[in-house]
């Protein structure tokens, strides 16, 4: 083997080495602010809320009637709060988690805006 | 009709359709297939009427254009015999003395005709591995 | 340096081989910095995989012919372009891009989903990097690409000319993309089913991926297809070959995930569709990158001869074996959440949806393999040609349309039967206008197929459109908006939905444009002198006089061709000229002296340069095959190897020309193949549509929220809703 190709050979050994024993030399903080259960609820609340849109938007574009609107919408709603609720009871931690990680939280807001005067008037 | 037992029968239906017309495929895909042969399992068993997939390479010397038409015989990949036949139709570039073609050909009387526009030339070999020559590392 | 290449596939294989054990080591006993190590062994895998290919692609640069590789399908007079591209076009260069995509596509969800998921990511790693340690393990063992010789050649073979197009090199990157792409979903599928997590954040995490490799891979299948009708001289874009099939297979199954998922996100039914699904996704993609390049079955890419074939066979083998049995052993907790609640609802069409593009699927996949079925059947292998596959899929690529219209319309869950009916009647209407226009101009009679296909996507369009022009109406009843805002803020705040109906509109126009071109076509191939002219659908095409051109100045495609022949066709419809086609054959230089000092010059394979003249109503479309082989031009020929010796190939290049001279002043009968397809164009544009609508399906939600909210102030908000 060239003396070069040796070389970065070795370079590459190197740095890979240091690349993956890192956490096993690091001890980092556990950063499970994020239980496993914790992100899946929120994952199933982001998909819900995502539901209780869309069946506003399919009332609204005409694809049901009001009476079926404001029965699945209850039922969506109902199924929110029991999410919501779990959620609440999960951790009681007081801050919200970033399911994304990036600092943004979607979802309530959302539906709150995207909420007309009420249909049901 | 309990709205479980709707459920079954629905499930039943759809499976059955989805039976039939899979056995439905299965059946016409035997019978539309066209046999693959080599030139020499063509010589022993071509049946006239019947079409086939020819394989093999085309023999040298043994391209002729004659006005639409292109008379060339196929050879066995791997030995000496070899089928002739005249093709019309289209040509594709590849095509020249040594290359593996397919070609659909039908026997009629003592020759063998080829399909029109059947005419099938393997692409230059890309993917065949050449055994790695002097490793020097 | 390709010993730096080679140390870096060794590397690698032994950093797979860690990650592996260190995932595994860390899901198992819950020592997350186990787990952490293997995935950083991912990110460290596609560091080294970088410097391998970079390594690779410098050599061909370079032209550093010591490389086997490079030596093969390169040489000096290649151009850049190509010669940067020709990394690919060899068994060994495709193993490394396969690897070294993989590898940043593993890199690229590992980091995205690095603080969620634990378990199911572990085992994702590990399985990720088993496929990486499989693909570089078949170059370390069986094709590498650093292999050199000593001394090394001083020219390379080159590239095939038959390669030398832009969209041939970009084909194959965006086909492994793809593949590479949907082995990300099934990685996450098999983890999910072994940590036992088949849920919602699964689904999120496995959605994007899937469109993106659904996006890809069609691209590539695109692409292919354009290349096919504009490269080889056949005119047509899909031939049901093995391997156009065998890249369609997987994006079939890709495009009923994506659509089930939705299922399974919102009322947690359809799991065993949906992994089952998104394994057969993976598998597929591994059965087509196998079948392109080994010799299983006979195409225009491989014929007979096995390479690589029983690595591939193994592999395909333990995928399908390992997804049974973890399907099977995993059942309870796949069990659905809900049931149907009511034929009447997009649940259930979706659902059909599954059946008939799995029911495509399988009658591909059929018709593919078919040659080894009846093989292992009957003993006698036979093979299906285009027609069988015709049709079983057109009737299928109707029912996929019309459920495509259909879909839209009908609201989740359990949709009000009189408003249904009441939103079918504008779809309905444009679907039999449709047909009553063109059964009145007669323009689609004894075709019933595109017939129905063109009223299904006018039903389509109608459908859509339907829905757009809604949805507006609500966004301006809300935010009173002007139309176009309206519109925008309409796409950005549901990007899915109406971003999939753009996806449906472009598939639509795709179909249109296949039935038109294949059902109305008008083709005809026959010999032409100078002069003469012939009636091709409603034109006349005129062979107005031939060209003749050596190693052309002007190659807009940096062909390299030695010697040019073609014609100048000029296309007139009732009289007025509408174009002029200058379709051509190139001839190459076959690098075997063997052949003569002249003949060799010419006697490489010729490639076809296709006139075509694309428009939105037609294309035109025209190939010629001149006859080199008149006695005229065979005596210069022969003089030439008599007289010019093989050391001056300028010489030899002076016979070429007065051969040019000679076709030019007593040009023999040349056959031309033409053809006139309505329509073609729309299938390109067809399938920009659906890129365009699958990226705004893809894009981020905007984040609506910056605001960091509270639980508690979640949970008023929530009660509030209930109570609404």
């Amino acid at each position: 083997m060239s003396v070069l190709a040796a070389m970065l050979t070795l370079m590459l050994l190197a740095a890979v080495m240091a690349v993956v024993s890192r956490p096993l030399l690091v001890a980092r903080k556990p950063e499970e602010s994020d239980t496993p259960r914790r992100s899946e609820l929120e994952a199933e609340r982001e998909a819900k809320y995502r539901e209780i849109r869309d069946a506003e938007l399919d009332y609204r574009t005409g694809k049901l009637s009001q009476e079926d609107y404001e029965a699945v919408n209850g039922a969506l709603r109902a199924e929110a709060v029991q999410i919501l609720d779990k959620l609440e009871s999960s951790e009681g931690g007081p801050e919200s988690s970033d399911s994304e990680g990036d600092g943004k939280v979607e979802g309530d807001q959302a539906v709150e805006e995207d909420r007309a005067p009420d249909p049901a008037k | 009709m309990s709205p479980a037992r709707k459920r079954r029968v629905r499930l039943v239906v759809a499976l059955s359709a989805a039976v039939i017309l899979a056995s439905a495929l299965i059946y016409t895909s035997f019978s539309a297939a066209s046999p693959t042969v080599t030139p020499s399992q063509l010589a022993h068993e071509g049946v006239a009427g019947r079409s086939y997939q020819l394989t093999g390479t085309v023999k040298a010397g043994s391209v002729r254009h004659e006005g639409d038409t292109l008379y060339f015989s196929v050879q066995d990949r791997a030995g000496e015999a070899s089928v002739p036949l005249s093709y019309t139709g289209t040509v594709p570039d590849p095509f020249r003395e040594g290359r593996e073609v397919i070609v659909t050909v039908e026997k009629q009387g003592d020759s063998y005709v080829g399909e029109r526009n059947s005419l099938i030339t393997k692409c230059p070999s890309k993917y065949t591995v050449t055994p790695s020559k002097t490793k020097t590392y | 340096m390709a010993q730096l290449g080679g140390a870096c596939l060794i590397l690698a294989l032994a950093v797979c081989a860690y990650g592996i054990g260190a995932s595994l080591y860390g899901v198992r006993t819950g020592r997350p910095e186990w787990s952490e190590s293997g995935r950083r062994s991912v990110y460290a895998l596609a560091g080294i995989l970088t410097v391998a290919f970079m390594v690779l692609e410098l050599a061909f640069l370079r032209n550093d012919f010591s490389f086997n590789t490079v030596a093969d399908t390169s040489s000096a007079t290649t151009p850049t372009f190509y010669k940067a591209a020709a990394v690919w076009s060899s068994q060994e260069g495709s193993l490394l891009l396969w690897a070294w995509l993989l590898s940043l596509w593993s890199t690229l969800i590992l980091f995205l989903t690095r603080k969620r998921m634990r378990d199911v990511s572990a085992y994702a790693t590990a399985i990720l990097l088993g496929f990486g340690g499989f693909f570089i393990g078949l170059m370390v063992f069986y094709a590498t690409p650093f292999a050199t010789t000593d001394p090394a050649p001083a020219e390379g073979v080159g590239l095939d000319p038959l390669l030398r197009h832009p969209s041939m090199m970009i084909h194959p990157p965006m086909l492994y993309s793809g593949y590479t792409l949907c082995i990300v979903p099934l990685a996450f599928g098999m983890g999910a089913l072994l940590a036992r997590k088949v849920d919602a954040e699964w689904i999120k995490a496995t959605r994007r991926f899937a469109m993106a490799a659904w996006l890809f891979l069609g691209i590539g299948i695109m692409l292919g297809a354009r290349w096919s009708y504009s490269e080889l001289g056949w005119g047509g874009y899909w031939g049901w070959d093995a391997v156009e099939n065998a890249s369609l297979m997987p994006w079939l199954c890709a495009t009923a995930f994506i659509h089930s998922l939705m299922i399974q996100e919102k009322r947690g039914m359809l799991k065993v569709w949906n992994v089952s699904l998104v394994l057969a996704t993976g598998t597929l993609a591994i059965m087509g990158t196998f079948l392109v390049r080994s010799g299983i079955l006979s195409s225009i890419h491989a014929f007979g001869g096995q390479t690589l074939g029983v690595p591939f066979v193994i592999l395909i083998g333990v995928l399908i074996l390992s997804s049974i049995y973890l399907v099977s052993t995993r059942r309870d907790m796949l069990r659905s959440e809900h049931r149907l609640d009511s034929l009447l609802s997009r649940e259930s069409i979706f659902l059909a949806n599954n059946v008939v593009l799995v029911g495509l699927c399988f009658v591909i996949f059929w018709g593919t393999y078919f040659p080894l079925i009846s093989e292992a059947l009957t003993g006698h292998e036979a093979s299906v040609g285009p027609p069988w596959f015709d049709r079983y899929t057109v009737p299928l690529a109707l029912i996929l349309v019309l459920l495509s219209g259909i879909g839209p319309v009908i609201a989740w869950r359990r949709a009000t039967l009189a408003n249904a009916r009441r939103n079918f009647v504008i779809p309905l209407s444009f679907a039999l206008v449709t047909l009553a226009v063109l059964l009145a101009t007669g323009v689609a009679d004894s075709k019933p197929f595109a017939l129905a296909m063109f009223c299904c996507a006018a039903f389509v369009l109608g459908s859509v459109g339907q829905e757009y022009w809604r949805g507006v109406r609500v966004r301006r009843a809300i935010a009173g908006e002007p139309a176009p805002l309206a519109l925008m803020a309409l796409v950005k705040r549901n990007r899915r939905r109406y971003g999939g109906y753009v996806v449906h509109i472009g598939i639509a126009v795709l179909f249109v444009g296949v039935a038109a071109s294949s059902s109305f076509q008008h083709a005809s191939e026959l010999s032409l002198s100078p002069g003469q002219s012939t009636k091709v659908g409603a034109y006349t095409v005129r062979y107005v006089r031939p060209t003749a051109s050596v190693t052309p100045k002007y190659d807009p495609v940096h062909t390299g061709s030695t010697l040019s022949l073609g014609a100048i066709l000029d296309v007139t419809k009732q009289g007025k000229h509408v174009t002029t086609l200058t379709p051509a054959e190139d001839f190459y230089d076959s690098g075997e002296p063997a052949q003569g000092s002249v003949a060799h010059l010419i006697g490489g394979q010729p490639v076809s340069q296709v006139g075509i003249d694309g428009g939105i109503k037609r294309d035109i479309w025209s190939a010629i095959a001149p006859d080199i082989d008149t006695p005229r031009l065979k005596r210069i020929i022969e003089i030439g190897n008599k007289t010019i010796p093989l050391v001056r190939p300028d010489e030899g290049m002076i016979a070429v020309a007065v051969m040019a001279r000679e076709y030019m002043r007593s040009p023999p009968p040349a056959e031309f193949h033409l053809i006139i397809s309505p329509l073609v164009m729309w299938i390109w544009i067809g399938g920009a549509i659906v890129a365009g609508g699958a990226l705004i399906a893809l894009w981020p939600a905007p984040s609506v929220v910056r605001a960091r909210v509270s639980v508690r102030a979640r949970s008023r908000a929530a009660r509030r809703l209930a109570r609404a």
